[in-house]
């Protein structure tokens, strides 16, 4: 037994592939590629930013009709606009606390932030400017926040998600609890969040394609014609990646974690870093 | 094993002569309703949602994450083993995507031999 697992590390060794589950961060994302390129040998690269409108020519063109005639989003970036532009009650404004003035950074998001040892997501980073000018902190998963945080991404499109890794153990650990909550079963139902997105992407549930995982985090924060069903308003339908997270718990039973601790921006910085080199396109329209 | 023989035999001739004071009909009527509960169970949404993965005849807007259940009787010679797939997919496949309907009491013990009855019927 000894001498095969010895075989086995060495061969392993020989062919490059890590013999313990803790593979690099870069040679994940060339699995999860290659992973996604030969199951969808059709789809481009770059088209995995419109999830299973990448996957279904049909359903495609709904959506791009949607999108052409009445595009429900249309007010929700410059409404975060207005809001990311107007001063907070001693004269700031977010643009001071963001480098770049807050204007095409959204690609960078989530970072670790070495001081701390702990993540930082474009909503994080939104409320901590908030705080630290006096304000009150807003409500995380939607309404103003997602519009400021829609806005911000709005200036990032064209721009390709660059998430960072720094070789720091404690960047690393956060990165591989965000994994092991992706790649593990969960809630009654049982199920990874890979077993949707990653093995199930492109069969249906019921009548639900399921999208890709890849390219998931581009388009957010999302506008879902679900969330805006009985309200109006510029944010009625918008929701931030954490917003999402919560639902799909949901849908398996599982508790959902709370919005913007430790479990959930583990996660984020995981499943953004997998859609490391795909362009920012948000906010996006979904179901 | 010639006990058991008997036993058997002893069985089949109690229930023949059950079945003429007229209880064999009346176990039918209960395994009918089993097969229309079962059916209801493995289609609503709160319950099996077995649609949610496998196309089922007469079922609407079937996934396909999982096979079409049908032939059940020639794929699963042993209904047993049938049903033990449904209380535990992942003794089969630990990495299935279907859910362990009896081990994580998703389904009751009861409602599982319903669904039992009634894929068996496909
Ligand atoms: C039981 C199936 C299932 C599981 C498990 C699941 N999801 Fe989903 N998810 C869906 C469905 C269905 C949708 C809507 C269709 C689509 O876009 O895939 C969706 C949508 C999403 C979207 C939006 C995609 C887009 O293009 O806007 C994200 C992001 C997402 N899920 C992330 C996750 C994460 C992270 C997990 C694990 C914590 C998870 N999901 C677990 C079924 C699931
Ligand atoms: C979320 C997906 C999902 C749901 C819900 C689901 N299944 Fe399955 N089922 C599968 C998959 C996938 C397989 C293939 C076997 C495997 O994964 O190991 C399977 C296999 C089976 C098999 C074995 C078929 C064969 O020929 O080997 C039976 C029987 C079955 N399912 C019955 C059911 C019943 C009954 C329900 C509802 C109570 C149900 N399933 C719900 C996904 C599902």
């Amino acid at each position: 037994m000894k001498k095969l697992l010895l075989i086995i590390t060495t061969l392993s060794f020989i062919i490059g592939i890590p013999a313990t589950g803790m593979a690099s961060p870069s040679d994940d994302l060339t699995a999860f590629r290659a992973y996604f390129k030969n199951k969808f040998p059709n789809v481009a690269q770059d088209d995995y930013i419109n999830g299973i409108y990448a996957l279904d020519a049909e359903r495609r063109a709904a959506w791009k009709e949607f999108e052409d005639f009445a595009p429900p989003y249309e007010d929700a970036a410059p409404y975060g606009k207005s809001l990311f532009n107007k001063p907070f009650k001693n004269g700031k404004t977010y643009a001071s606390c963001f480098e770049n003035n807050g204007i095409g950074i959204r690609q960078n998001y989530p970072r670790f932030n070495s001081k701390t040892g702990k993540i930082v997501t474009l909503e994080g980073a939104i409320n901590a400017c908030r705080k630290s000018n006096g304000e009150k902190k807003l409500g995380w998963k939607k309404g103003k926040i997602a519009a400021i945080s829609a806005y911000m991404a709005s200036t990032s499109n064209g721009k390709r998600i660059n998430v960072k890794i720094p070789n720091d153990p404690r960047a690393l650990k956060i990165y591989e609890r965000g994994k092991s909550h992706f790649y593990a079963k969960r809630g009654q139902l049982n199920f990874s969040c890979a077993d949707c997105h990653v093995f199930g992407a492109g069969s249906s549930a019921r009548a639900n394609l399921l999208s890709p995982a890849l390219g998931h985090v581009t388009h957010f924060p999302v506008w879902r014609k679900k969330w805006a069903k009985g309200k109006s308003g510029p944010t009625a339908g918008l929701g931030t990646i954490q917003r999402r997270y919560g639902g799909c718990n949901k849908q398996v039973r599982a508790k959902p974690f709370k919005a913007q601790k430790a479990e959930y921006n583990a996660l984020e910085y995981f499943h953004a870093y997998m859609s490391n080199g795909l362009l920012v396109n948000s906010p996006g329209l979904r179901q | 094993m010639r006990k058991t023989a008997k036993l058997i035999s002893t069985a089949t001739s109690a229930v023949i002569l059950l079945g003429c004071l007229t209880l064999a009909p009346a176990t039918s009527v209960v395994a009918a309703s089993a097969v229309e509960d079962g059916k209801k169970l493995a289609f609503n949404r709160k319950k099996g949602n077995c649609l949610a993965c496998h196309a089922i005849k007469g079922g609407k807007l079937a996934g396909n994450i999982g096979p079409p259940l049908i032939s059940m009787k020639a794929r699963f010679p042993d209904k047993a083993k049938m049903r033990a797939q449904i209380w535990d997919s992942t003794r089969s496949n630990p990495n299935t995507m279907m859910p362990p309907f009896g081990r994580h009491k998703i389904l009751s013990e009861s409602d599982i031999n319903k669904i039992t009855e009634y894929i068996y019927t496909l």
